[in-house]
């Protein structure tokens, strides 16, 4: 928990910094790519497929559990690879390539940090996978908590987004 | 007493511990357990927190060591600017150029690497990562009752993380180019732009790559710090049981945890800047006659993200100091501290109001006046809290057994330190007055009285009293008075006359003075002070022979307790192995202050509360 709110302060300082250099002038009003919406889904559907797999795997439900787990895992490789599109879109579609202005500069920079964040997500999840198929031993305490740790930490990214991605649409 | 043992029960404690202490079964292994089984795993990747705090006050010995004699380079340049350098040439090697006529002298750019490695070396290095990290991990467990901490691995980690940031900042320090020398504030466009300065290329990437290794550190250690004592208190132990030491340490991993994360995010966007050409905080440069391409982009916006952890930073520093110099004056003073409870809120209050007041620091950045004023109110009041702390600590002291002894020397020293540094704060707080007073020697005396010595004394305060914890001997009386003595006096040497440079105007950062009229009759002073400067750097090394000399020479600790001080620390045994108490861990049952209570000198925090007793605490 305490790392989510020293990971909240970070990006909140990204957000306001955001702010006070668009108050600053000299800042270009674009439009988000599309393809952002797409990774929004994604990494919320992977919030609730987990979800789904820690409900499973506290009441034993374990091919279930292993299935959603797996989903998630997908997901999320899925979102990381959906924000590298977007990147390719703003520099391809928009013609807005790093370097080009502070308002397109933000968004890389807030995009790539968060898509960082998931990577480290990915790797516990990658970790939680291994898990499922090789411990033999049932929901343990143990288990249980390693997984509600991963399951926390993978809501936070995602609420994360949400609000990087509202935050981001609003403002261009 | 129902578990009867064949043990041999020595002293009062421990049988308290026996009866009333709480059996985790715990097994002890004299031989090390399954994470110290070998040298390596004992004392290099150890994950006992005590080797850990040692690990951390040794290495902050060495960077202060390091910070205090590039401080001592810089100082000749200032008090001497006409002498000639050339026998530091050794040492300097290129940086030192000597003339036809054998005249050596200091090169320009070395003398700014010098300031910011100083600066960035003391705060970070020493300051933060020397004391707070020393500390919290000594007393952490010790104190609260715990095996260990939450996690021992994490904890190594942090340790880790700081050695290699360290290794990454000793190697800048080799460069041709020279280690960065844009100020430890590393404002851009000094620091965003490779080009900007000789430090400003390699220099400046491994100051930053150093600095986030650094930030991972502290992350990792606060994060433990905090689950530690939220979690792993003994039994008993609530949250108005703890010393005060603890409640500094835990608001201290607090702020921590708040701030540094967003000095991070400024640095990332140095990264951007310098690497992937955004500009986020350069606006149009002239470098040479050339227009670079960048554009629009605010410097001042990096010195919000800087100060919104500078400033948390320097109660950071302060707040472990703080809760150091309260128990040790309790202590010695054979009292208990005047106004535990309002320490404590004072700390908090304290701890809250160091997030918004970061502006201070900008008063002359071309912010808006009229938000100068909301920063203004809030610096005053931090005041406040401050004077609270301060009266409760002479209030401690006043009509106690005041025991004279190294440690409750330096804890007095801090306390007069902090009150004159505090004042000047109040000056430099006013934006009006700040128009004069900033980026003078002023503010360098201020900061350095208020945060760099005051922090320094609470260090030494700490590491005299715990000392006997940490290596099962006593260090050297006699040279620990000499040493507070010269220490008091020649700080004050030093930075009191600073302040009447500052009020004149000398501005802070300059390679020399005797070059400008206005300042050409400050010249005997600054040799006053640079001559202060060695005698004191010289008593550090005296600091320096005791330590090491009592690890192995010091004077043995004979009993457990050997100050008479009521915490739980000092009811393990001279040798603590890993997991601090052999057998059960004690219970809490009193507030940790009883101290010449119903005639009795001192009564433990294991000690329960006879009937009707009222607990200090609450």
């Amino acid at each position: 928990m305490a790392a989510c709110a020293s990971i909240t302060m970070m990006f909140g300082a990204f957000t306001s910094a955001f702010l006070v250099r668009q108050a600053a002038g000299n800042w270009l009003e674009f439009a988000l790519p599309g393809i952002f919406t797409l990774s929004t889904v994604l990494i919320v559907a992977s919030s609730i497929t987990l979800h789904g797999a820690f409900i499973a795997f506290k009441k034993g439900a374990l091919p279930l559990y292993k299935g959603l787990l797996i989903a998630t895992f997908a997901l999320g490789l899925s979102f990381v690879v959906v924000q590298y599109e977007g990147w390719q879109a703003m520099k391809d579609l928009l013609g807005l390539p790093l370097g080009t202005n502070p308002s397109s500069d933000f968004v890389y920079l807030i995009s790539m940090i968060h898509a960082a964040h998931v990577v480290g997500g990915i790797a516990a999840l990658l970790v939680a996978v291994i898990h499922a198929f090789t411990l033999t031993s049932g929901p343990t305490p143990t288990r249980k908590l390693r997984l509600e740790l991963t399951l926390i930490y993978w809501h936070f990214v995602d609420i994360l987004w949400v609000y990087l991605f509202v935050f981001m649409t609003l403002q261009s | 007493m129902a578990n009867v043992t064949t043990q041999q029960v020595q002293t009062e404690e421990d049988r308290l511990i026996q009866e009333q202490g709480f059996d985790d079964h715990f097994h002890e292994h004299h031989h090390g357990d399954k994470y110290q089984s070998n040298f390596i795993t004992t004392y290099i990747f150890s994950q006992d927190h005590k080797i850990i705090a040692r690990q951390f006050l040794i290495t902050g010995m060495f960077w202060a060591f390091i910070g205090g004699l590039m401080s001592l380079i810089f100082r000749l340049q200032l008090g001497f600017p006409d002498e000639s350098l050339a026998w530091l040439r050794p040492l300097l090697g290129k940086w030192i150029t000597i003339n036809d006529a054998g005249l050596g002298t200091l090169a320009p750019e070395f003398y700014y690497a010098l300031v910011t490695m100083h600066g960035t070396i003391i705060v970070f290095f020493v300051l933060t990562a020397g004391l707070s990290g020393t500390f919290s991990n000594l007393l952490i467990p010790l104190q609260v009752g715990a095996r260990d901490m939450a996690s021992p691995f994490l904890n190594m980690l942090s340790y880790w993380f700081f050695f290699l940031a360290g290794v990454v900042m000793f190697f800048s320090l080799f460069l041709s180019t020279g280690p960065f020398s844009g100020g430890w504030t590393a404002y851009p466009p000094l620091s965003a732009l490779p080009q900007a300065s000789s430090g400003s290329g390699a220099g400046m990437t491994l100051w930053i790559v150093s600095l986030v290794l650094f930030v991972v550190s502290v992350l990792l250690g606060g994060i433990n710090y905090i689950t530690t004592i939220l979690n792993l208190r003994t039994k008993g132990m609530s949250l108005w049981r703890m010393p005060l030491t603890i409640w500094a340490f835990l608001i201290t991993a607090i702020l921590g945890l708040l701030s540094f994360p967003v000095l991070a995010s400024g640095f990332f966007l140095i990264m951007f800047d310098r690497s992937l050409g955004t500009s986020f905080y350069l606006s149009e440069i002239f470098i040479g006659g050339q227009a670079l391409d960048h554009v629009g982009g605010s410097p001042i916006l990096y010195q919000h993200l800087f100060w919104f952890l500078g400033h948390p930073e320097v109660y950071i520093i302060i707040l472990p100091a703080m809760g150091l110099v309260s128990e040790v004056l309790s202590v010695h003073s054979r009292k208990p501290i005047f106004g535990y409870k309002a320490m404590v809120f004072s700390m908090l209050a304290i701890g809250f109001l160091s997030f918004i007041v970061w502006a201070h620091h900008m008063f002359m950045s071309g912010v808006n006046p009229f938000i100068s004023n909301f920063f203004v109110i809030f610096t005053l009041i931090i005041a406040v809290p401050s004077a609270v702390k301060v009266f409760n600590w002479i209030a401690t002291l006043y009509g106690g057994n005041v025991r004279f002894t190294t440690p409750n020397l330096f804890a007095i020293g801090f306390v007069s330190m902090f009150i004159s540094g505090g004042l000047t704060g109040i000056f430099l707080g006013n934006s009006a007055i700040d128009i004069q007073l900033h980026d003078t020697y002023f503010v360098v005396a201020h900061f350095h009285i208020v945060m760099g010595v005051a922090a320094f004394f609470g260090m030494f305060a700490g590491v005299y009293h715990w000392f006997p914890k940490m290596f099962g001997r006593f260090m050297n009386e006699t040279m620990g008075k000499i040493h507070f003595w010269l220490t008091m006096i020649g700080a004050y040497a030093i930075f009191w006359p600073m302040h009447y440079l500052g009020m004149a105007g000398v501005p802070r950062r300059y390679y020399r003075f005797d070059v400008f009229e206005t300042f050409r009759h400050f010249t005997e002073i600054n040799k006053f002070i640079t001559i202060a400067a060695m005698v004191v750097f010289a008593a550090q090394l005296l600091l320096l022979i005791n330590f090491f000399y009592s690890i192995w020479k010091g004077k043995k600790v004979t009993t457990k307790n050997p100050w008479g001080a009521s915490t739980l620390e000092w009811t393990t045994p001279i040798h603590a192995d890993h997991g601090n108490w052999p057998g059960k861990i004690p219970t809490v049952q009193r507030w940790p202050y009883d101290y010449g209570k119903d005639g009795k000198d001192f009564i433990p925090q294991i000690e329960p509360l006879k009937e009707g007793e009222h607990d200090g605490g609450h």
